[in-house]
């Protein structure tokens, strides 16, 4: 399920790698408590114009209260924040260049879809003709248009959906807030908007920034993802970066699924990497230039679609296999997991494709097998 | 009503169940008896004439007489009473007055309560229920005496007044009590939990994410309050207002007690009809005619609601 989540990647767009590129919006040792609580801890973050970016992470880790920095409704309580440049502190939300999709759209109930998508325009004492123009660009954007007269509480979940994202980008926003945008919608109608989102930035040519807890969905929409944990980023890159070069255990697991082997390295040398992994998994060789020094602890980090499961031993039982038994078997109708219990009690999952329309699966419960991997597939972590 | 007046025959699932007729009847039962029966006496007693005897009218029906003695009845049935009140100027001046005061009251209830009401539903939410309390906390004492309590504090030796000298913005003491401003600090005070209860209500169930959108899209505070806030807030505001017009129409007690001889409001009137001129047909229709005023208004404000809403559906 994990592999279909990489998004399309726009390589000819990396602003983050171009040290000349101006940062757009910037977060400098920011630090926010609420009383005894450090919602966001020393962080520093640096987004550029036109990027989709997004902050990952589980509910309490800080996201939010990131993004409401932006917006205005809270400030820092440590470092500062800038946009294109300018300082951000004291500007009232009002003032600024920002506008928000709300998680729960807050539409103005008693306003027609065309008053609340007016309503950011009418505060800008924008002339009457232009408003209207501007309204049904809007709403023939989010493909409203039929429903301009309509209340927020008639209309369905997904038109009112689209009626806060016209809203919030009727004003031309330099940046667009998302928080959690999708979040109500169900899911087919949240990946059919995903995609329009993307080609909605893609064409506005805007920054946004999203604010999400399902990682699918990051990977999706965004050039960037910045996972976080308490307060604090773990690691920033591109949705493939993230999930094929996890910087931690942490981002391995929350992204998607992964096999953790921890063992002991005895060989680190450039682009070569050998950990010892005793009783479950035996030696583990890695194509990786690392940071570390022989006899260090580390994990081997394997996403379960990069291993062959085998009912025969390989050439080399030695190097880059385990064996177990076949444990359980969750049949997904593309592929199956397979839960094979190790040696010594650990119990790892290999994504198999199912590429024959045979019902029986040849591979079965309590079945000896062997899981097999290239030098290529998995990372060494080392926290 | 009785379950044979449904068109439809009783299916097994949907068979008339007769303690379900007992619940609805109960409160129909209680309005026919307490609200319609007196009122349509009311209606009789005005159609009467005065007399000098027990009851103060004629015709009384003897039920001995049956239905002929009904119908003798009804035959001297007489609309003067009405009549009368059109012919003296007395009464369609206190029922203006009474209405202008009702109307200046409420006005002035809106604009005493909705700040508190607002105030109570931005507190903590901790501290909402002990704010709540203490807008209940007058209906433990008596109404008569709580009215009683503003004379102590309005008249011309009372505690405002020496307050008022103390800290030297008087000289003299002012004259409060018997006049109209008394009357309307009363009604102030006595009616406030009628409207604040409701504007709670309404703005404590308000979403506050609403405000944070209007923020966002360039509205500061003090506008959002007129474009979001305050319209959003109107069911609570029209109840409000509902629940203190009208009863302050009619309103007796406080005009009786705080106010002065020229203070006319038609519950004066009409207790001084009752009493003191001991003429019940005149009073009835005085009370008739009053519960017309109230009564239109509101019917013709549920008409139009019940259209908006349809037309939103």
């Amino acid at each position: 399920m994990a592999a279909k989540a990489v998004g399309p990647v726009k390589r000819s767009f990396a602003p983050w790698r171009d040290p000349a590129s101006a940062p757009f919006i910037e977060f400098r040792n920011v630090t926010k408590r609420f009383g005894d609580f450090v919602a966001v801890d020393d962080l520093t973050l640096t987004i550029y114009e036109r990027e989709f970016f997004a902050l990952l992470g589980p509910s309490g880790c800080g996201k939010t209260t990131l993004m409401r920095m932006v917006a205005g409704f809270d400030e820092p309580t440590v470092g500062e924040v800038l946009l294109d440049g300018q300082n951000l502190a004291g500007v009232p939300p009002y003032r600024r260049p920002t506008n928000m999709m709300f998680q729960s759209y807050a539409l103005f109930p008693h306003m027609t879809v065309e008053a609340n998508i007016a309503f950011g325009l009418k505060q800008d004492r924008m002339p009457k003709a232009d408003i209207a123009t501007r309204v049904e660009e809007m709403l023939a954007l989010v493909k409203l248009t039929p429903f301009a007269k309509r209340k927020p509480h008639q209309l369905s979940g997904g038109q009112k959906q689209r009626v806060a994202l016209a809203r919030s980008l009727a004003r031309k926003p330099k940046v667009l807030l998302l928080d959690e945008p999708l979040g109500a919608l169900d899911k087919k109608l949240r990946e059919d908007t995903q995609f329009e989102l993307v080609d909605l930035q893609q064409k506005l040519g805007l920054t946004f920034l999203i604010v999400t807890h399902d990682q699918e969905e990051a990977m999706t929409v965004a050039d960037r993802v910045a996972v976080m944990d308490q307060g604090r980023i773990i690691q920033v890159a591109t949705p493939a970066e993230v999930y094929e070069q996890p910087n931690s255990r942490y981002v391995a697991d929350f992204i998607g699924d992964i096999n953790l082997l921890e063992g002991r390295i005895t060989v680190c040398n450039d682009g070569f990497i050998r950990l010892d992994c005793g009783v479950g998994g035996g030696t583990v060789e890695v194509d990786q230039t690392m940071d570390a020094t022989p006899g260090e602890n580390g994990w081997f980090a394997i996403r379960p679609e990069k291993m062959t499961l085998s009912l025969d031993p390989p050439e080399n039982p030695t190097v880059n296999c385990i064996a177990g038994d076949v444990w359980d078997i969750g049949y997904l109708g593309d592929v199956s997991i397979y839960h094979v219990r190790l040696a010594g009690g650990a119990t790892v999952k290999a994504t198999v494709t199912n590429r024959t329309r045979l019902v029986e699966r040849p591979i079965s419960w309590d079945d000896k097998v062997w899981l097999t991997w290239p030098r290529d597939a998995g990372i060494v972590l080392t926290r | 009503m009785s379950a044979t007046d449904r068109s439809a025959p009783p299916t097994p699932g949907n068979r008339p169940n007769p303690a379900r007729w007992l619940v609805v009847a109960v409160p129909y039962l209680w309005l026919f008896l307490l609200f319609l029966v007196p009122f349509v006496i009311v209606i009789k007693i005005s159609l009467s004439l005065t007399a000098i005897a027990q009851p103060p009218y004629t015709p009384v029906f003897d039920l001995a007489g049956g239905i002929g003695g009904l119908i003798d009845g009804i035959s001297e049935f007489t609309v003067e009473n009405y009549l009368w009140l059109t012919e003296d100027a007395l009464y369609a001046r206190a029922y203006l007055s009474s209405l202008t005061i009702a109307l200046v009251s409420t006005a002035l209830v809106l604009l005493v309560g909705y700040p508190i009401a607002y105030g109570m539903a931005r507190a903590p939410k901790g501290l909402q229920p002990t704010l709540l309390m203490l807008i209940i906390l007058p209906f433990w004492t008596s109404f008569l005496i709580r009215v009683y309590a503003w004379i102590g504090i309005l008249k011309k030796e009372g505690l405002l007044n020496q307050l008022l000298l103390w800290i030297g913005v008087i000289s003299e003491p002012l004259t409060i009590l018997n006049t109209n401003t008394a009357v309307y600090i009363g009604i102030v005070y006595s009616y406030l939990p009628f409207m604040v209860l409701p504007l709670y209500a309404a703005l404590e169930r308000m979403d506050r994410t609403l405000l944070e959108a209007a923020a966002d899209l360039g509205c500061p505070p003090i506008r959002a309050f007129w474009k979001i806030t305050f319209p959003l807030s109107l069911p609570g505001v029209i109840a409000g207002c509902f629940l203190v017009f009208i009863p302050v129409t009619g309103e007796f007690v406080i005009p009786d007690l705080l106010g002065g001889s020229d203070t006319l409001m038609i519950g004066k009137t009409l207790w001084a009809e009752f009493f003191a001129n001991r003429d019940w047909p005149l009073a009835s229709a005085v009370a008739v005619v009053l519960l017309v005023i109230l009564v239109v208004p509101i019917v013709l404000f549920q008409n139009h609601e019940m259209k908006r809403a349809e037309r939103e559906a």
